[in-house]
């Protein structure tokens, strides 16, 4: 890390930056995080865990610092500990209201070990920024090639358990009524989030992760609530914010992660304000609406005993 | 429908007749969830054995629809009325699939059945509560279920909505055949539509026709206020608490 103050301005040379091959290898990672993202940002939103999504990063940290500790590769320590807060919090909470607290004391405890263990290590401070942050300009060819395969694993893994997976999240009560594995498959959905968040962790960091899993999900939901398009949509919506994001950090010398996480941001507010307009009549202001009352001659009984 | 053993509550032990609307009251905490879930084999009974249409309890899940209490609250922006209906035709299979052209008939169907035709590509979270009630009804309804199993369906509807569902209910129960259980903590507007009821009291679970349930001791001992039994001229029955 440098003291050094960088110029923001404009790069003539920018093209040719973007052209080269370690800007190849960035572009190709944060496509695969986009697409690894749109899998599971849909059903993020659906299944009410956004916030189990953004712990599940920073849990990641102490994987990501210990693994330097100890010698072993970054993605490694992140993906273990992923993986592992995923199972945790999906056992210790059983009811959305439960999970809150008990994801928000591991995202804690995780966040502090992992200041813990950088504090150990004496050369691991531009890791714990990598992490914090991402760093997709250091992506590397090897890197790519996990990337991919856990791709395939993420992509093969929610197309077979896709039906179910939907019905337990639109409604879990009704799926278990119908003997789905409503368990189970909150616990598959768990680990495959790990393993997308694993991914996007070192493409945007753990404070950022949000914008590229949720913030495109959500923006993709306001448009079609119908769930194949919106994750369609939403990982163009990634795509695209990673695409630009990655030229406008070549062409004004800026980190590509603020970029990439400015315009998912960005789309996100143009849809709901573009939304704003074009339904003005808005969930709220419907369900506000009294509804249309029947004649009141039927006996009205006594309630008392409510 | 052969529904006899011992349930969790302790000795009770019956038989529900299929083909009526059967309520299921008692008391707050008295184990009417607990009488569901049973049914549908979530919890297993302590002891004593229990049949749900011949089979064991979870068995025949694919012949039962079930309307919990809160559907669809906190995702409804995220789907389509139609597309929540055909997962309670194809959600629990694996995979990934077009629906098929059959499958999207029934769930047309399934939605004109309850009334909610007109709005099949609304999200769920633009429906008022009614229409809610209706949709969570054909989600239930469209794997052609022979038993309907609703959690207070009428707990937080208005008092029209309330008469409507009601006599949806009687609808599916005399055109469909299908046996409709109903926790209920509001008996009278279910009264005019119910044949029989499963009535939870001092930790026993009993069964007995509607003329056996509606009677004032037992339902002042049920709710543990006093309560009225009243006919009015019009040959309807309501019950008041008259404390």
């Amino acid at each position: 890390m440098t003291t050094q103050v960088m110029a923001f301005g404009y790069q003539e040379n920018w093209w040719p930056i973007l052209t080269s091959p370690f800007m190849a290898n960035a572009l190709a990672g944060g496509t695969i995080v986009a697409l690894a993202a749109g899998l599971v940002g849909y059903f993020v939103i659906v299944r009410n865990t956004a916030f189990a999504a953004h712990a599940l990063a920073h849990i990641g940290l102490p994987g990501a610092t210990g693994a330097v500790l100890v010698g072993v590769p970054v993605a490694v320590g992140l993906g273990v500990f992923c993986v592992g807060g995923a199972l945790v919090i999906g056992v210790l909470g059983k009811r959305a209201s439960d999970r809150e607290i008990a994801t928000g004391t591991v995202l804690a405890l995780a966040t502090g070990f992992g200041l813990f263990f950088n504090s150990l290590a004496t050369k691991s401070s531009s890791t714990m920024t990598n992490v914090l942050f991402g760093n997709l300009l250091a992506i590397s060819r090897d890197q790519l090639t996990t990337f991919a395969v856990l791709l395939v694993v993420l992509a093969v893994s929610i197309g077979a358990v896709y039906r179910p997976l939907l019905f337990s999240s639109v409604n879990s009560q009704v799926a278990e009524a119908k003997s789905v594995r409503v368990r189970l498959l909150s616990m598959i959905f768990m680990v495959l989030l790990a393993l997308a968040v694993t991914m996007a962790v070192q493409a945007v960091g753990t404070l950022l992760l949000f914008a590229l899993i949720v913030t495109p999900a959500a923006t993709a939901i306001m448009l079609t609530p119908r769930p194949l398009a919106a994750m369609a949509i939403s990982t163009a919506i990634s795509i695209v914010s990673v695409w630009v994001g990655v030229a406008i950090s070549a062409m004004f010398n800026l980190p590509p992660s603020f970029a990439i996480v400015t315009i998912a941001c960005g789309v996100w507010l143009a849809v709901w304000i573009v939304e704003r307009q074009v339904r003005p009549m808005s969930t709220a202001a419907r369900r506000a609406e009294p509804e249309p009352v029947g004649d009141h001659t039927g006996i009205v009984g006594d309630h008392s005993h409510r | 429908m052969v529904r006899g053993g011992k349930l969790i509550w302790s000795e009770g032990t019956f038989e529900v007749p299929a083909g009526g609307i059967i309520a299921v009251i008692g008391s707050n905490g008295s184990g009417k969830t607990s009488l569901l879930n049973l049914v549908l084999g979530l919890i297993p009974a302590a002891s004593g054995h229990v049949r749900v249409l011949g089979q064991p309890p979870g068995e025949a899940n694919a012949s039962i629809g079930y309307v919990p209490q809160n559907y669809a609250s906190a995702s409804g922006e995220a789907i389509r009325v139609c597309d929540a209906v055909m997962l309670g035709l194809n959600g629990t299979r694996w995979g990934f699939g077009r629906p098929s052209r059959e499958d999207r008939a029934r769930v047309d169907e399934a939605l004109n059945a309850v009334g909610a035709g007109a709005f099949p590509r609304r999200r769920l979270s633009e429906l008022s509560g009614g229409q809610r009630q209706r949709v969570a009804i054909a989600e239930a309804l469209v794997s052609r279920p022979k038993i309907l199993i609703l959690d207070e369906p009428l707990a937080a509807l208005d008092l029209r909505n309330q008469r409507e569902i009601v006599q949806l209910l009687n609808r599916l129960n005399t055109e469909l055949g299908v046996t409709i259980l109903v926790v209920a903590h509001d008996l009278n507007p279910l009264l005019g539509v119910l044949s029989s009821a499963i009535y939870l009291l001092d930790g026993h679970a009993h069964f007995d026709t509607l003329g056996g349930v509606v009677e004032e001791a037992l339902l002042s001992h049920l709710y543990g206020t006093p309560i009225q039994v009243v006919r009015t001229p019009q040959g309807e029955l309501y019950m008041r608490s008259t404390l």
